[in-house]
């Protein structure tokens, strides 16, 4: 019955969408940087991308242009490789859910939802089934009649996702769409977005500023930094794998340890951190001599006299002195100073079989190789 | 203690006192048994309105009124929603000057405009006619359509346009299908206004309604200069009831529009 988004030749239910060094200034008489600096995305088809940065780092401005909203200053966007620069939104066929879900106040929960599938000529009868069919996807049946101001924000929600996939797009944008919501609901609604896009199998590009939203939800994130994307990958890469500073401390805990490069072995980096040689993973070749951060994460740290059980030997050591010792339930936090004043977060696993650390203690802590990054 | 919780409900008391005397006196006499203006009326009974609705010459310019305000309604209604979308989306410094052109002919004083509009109108040859009533007061209603549209226009969510356009709807179905719904409680709080604007207004018509297009108001002043019965008491009230009736249409409109706002913002926020 809808034509949109059946054009033939489809490869799968989901667009690709192609960012090539996208720009956008808004302001281009100040000298302020760029809003959105030469972002390049290959978005596959169906896939769950999320774009993660903090606020103001150029991520709705990003949506807004993919939406054709805004006009790249510089720059192109192509879905399923065909460049949708110079077409206006609402030829572009993409769902968009926004950040304050964007309900038309006047219309009921049917005519909003109803509402794409009306301009798109749908006749009535199909057009009701596909509400009620849209509005079950979202388990709200039965909620047709009401106005969305009836409605709690959760259900608010909901109604603007059946609205955005109810004429099938083969694309759908999502700006922070569980941000206006408390934590409980809006865990619960992390899992049905993901159970949406495996049902739906079409290609969704997710905004948020939440870190575990992001973990928890994408097949890929792209992290985002003052307008550029600062790395792109899976979570674990992310997390296992941070290629720079910002990414370390912007997604998870790390510590940041301040190294001199003595030499490169295969692919790992010897390197003297407080006197200490401590091995890190890296993928470029950095030169003797040079001053580089070797970053890792405090629950990847262990106390070197405590139990090994099972696990490979860590190779990397240090000395430090414990400053602060927190009892977290689950974990111990211990704050820890290392010879050269550089802190230093360790988290263990809390037993009543493990020795608890007091403040002032000196201690000697190990790691392995592969938890270990140059930043 | 007492006197201050008194005092400002005194000073309250006597300004309204202040406000409301002449029109309830001018009420009270217009239900006077008596052949000339006098308070308080030695008996009463609706004489004056029965005399008011079988006299020509004062239903023939209580036409006129209401001819010429409801063309103003259709006119300054039209012109002024499109005057305030088009304000909505000009940049800013280009706003404030087109708002201020717009809304001049409430700052200058009203008899600089209607010495104007008679100059400008008897060039053309158009005093004394029912349409230069309606072009000049939809000149003086404009501005007020235009403030009440543009007060509705900046309560919209501008996303509401964009996810409308992300639907598929283009800018003219957007416009017929989202825009307008949501600005109608502007748009006819303005056309009432118009309506007052226009059915009240005598400067203007003092200089230009001529011999062929005297309206209500021009009616009156003329009653007043050169008799007075108990008529113009009548037809006074009239015109207060009817202009208090469509005051309060515009504000339980407002009231409306205001509490449907909240209710959706306020779920979504
Ligand atoms: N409509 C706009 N006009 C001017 N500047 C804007 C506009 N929208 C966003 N910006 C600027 O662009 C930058 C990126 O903003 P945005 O894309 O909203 O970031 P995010 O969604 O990641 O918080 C910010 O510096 C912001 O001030
Ligand atoms: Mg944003």
């Amino acid at each position: 019955m809808i034509s949109a988004g059946t054009n033939g030749a489809d490869i799968g239910r989901g667009a690709s969408v192609t960012l090539s060094d996208l720009e956008k200034t808004y302001d281009r008489a100040s000298a302020a940087p760029k809003d959105v600096d030469r972002v390049s995305l290959d978005i596959r088809s169906g896939e769950f991308l999320t774009m993660l940065g903090p606020s103001g780092s150029g991520k709705t401005t990003t949506l807004m242009m993919i939406a054709g909203f805004e006009t790249p200053t510089a720059g192109d966007i192509a879905i399923d490789g065909k460049s949708v620069v110079a077409m206006p939104p609402y030829r572009r066929n993409i769902g968009m859910v926004f950040q304050n879900y964007a309900l038309f106040p006047h219309l009921t929960v049917e005519e909003n939802v109803g509402f794409p599938l009306k301009q798109r000529g749908v006749p009535k009868p199909e057009r009701a089934r596909l509400v009620a069919e849209a509005l079950e996807l979202v388990h709200l049946p039965g909620y047709g009649a009401r106005y969305p101001r009836q409605l709690s924000g959760g259900q608010q929600q909901r109604v603007a996702v059946a609205r955005a996939v109810v004429f099938k797009p083969r694309l759908l944008l999502m700006d922070e769409p569980l941000g206006a919501l408390d934590k409980q609901l809006r865990e619960n609604l992390q899992l049905e977005m993901r159970r949406l896009h495996a049902d739906l199998g079409i290609t969704f590009i997710y905004v948020t500023h939440d870190q575990e939203e992001a973990l928890t939800m994408s097949d890929r994130i792209a992290v985002m930094n003052d307008g550029k994307v600062a790395q792109v990958g899976t979570p674990e890469d992310l997390y296992d794998r941070p290629e720079n500073r910002f990414v370390a401390g912007f997604i998870g805990e790390s510590n940041f340890l301040p190294a001199v490069v003595r030499g490169v072995e295969n692919d790992v980096v010897i390197a003297e951190c407080d006197g200490a040689v401590i091995r890190a993973l890296c993928p470029g070749r950095p030169a003797s001599g040079e001053k580089v951060t070797l970053t890792t994460r405090p629950e990847r740290l262990r106390f070197a006299d405590s139990a090994w059980i099972g696990e490979q030997m860590p190779q990397n050591c240090l000395s430090v002195t414990v400053t602060e010792a927190v009892f977290a339930g689950e974990r111990c936090r211990y704050m820890l100073q290392a010879g050269d004043g550089t802190s230093i977060v360790l988290k263990e696993p809390s037993s009543a079989a493990i020795r608890r650390r007091a403040v002032g203690e000196r201690a000697e802590i190990a790691w392995s190789v592969a938890d270990t990054i140059l930043v | 203690m007492i006197l201050a919780r008194i005092l400002p409900a005194g000073v309250v008391g006597l300004i309204l006192f202040f406000l409301a005397f002449p029109i309830v006196v001018v009420a009270i006499v217009s239900f006077s048994s008596a052949t000339y203006l006098t308070f308080p009326p030695p008996a009463f009974g609706l004489r004056w309105y029965e005399a008011y609705f079988s006299n020509p010459d004062w239903l023939k310019p209580t036409w006129v009124s209401i001819w010429v305000a409801c063309a103003v309604v259709v006119l300054a209604t039209f012109l002024g929603t499109l005057a305030a979308l088009g304000i909505a989306r000009l940049p800013k410094a280009m706003r404030v000057v087109a708002a201020g052109l717009i809304l001049s002919p409430l700052i200058v004083p009203g008899i600089v405009v209607a010495i104007g509009i008679y100059y400008a109108y008897s060039r053309y040859g158009l005093v004394g006619t029912p349409i230069a009533m309606v072009l000049a007061h939809t000149c003086l209603a404009v501005p007020f359509v235009v403030t009440s549209v543009t007060a509705s226009l900046s309560g919209i969510d501008p996303r509401l346009e964009q996810a409308a356009l992300s639907l598929g709807a283009t800018p003219g179905a957007t416009f017929f299908q989202v825009t307008l719904p949501l600005i109608q409680p502007g748009v006819l709080v303005g056309a009432l206004f118009a309506f007052i604007t226009s059915f009240d207004e005598l400067i203007v018509a003092l200089f230009i309604s001529g011999t062929g297009a005297v309206t209500l108001p021009r009616r009156m002043w003329d009653d007043l200069r050169f008799q007075i019965d108990p008529t113009i008491a009548a037809v006074s009230t009239l015109t207060i009831v009817l202009t208090a009736a469509l005051m309060g249409a515009a504000h339980l409109l407002r009231k409306r529009a205001e509490r449907n706002r909240m209710a959706t913002s306020s779920a979504a926020a």
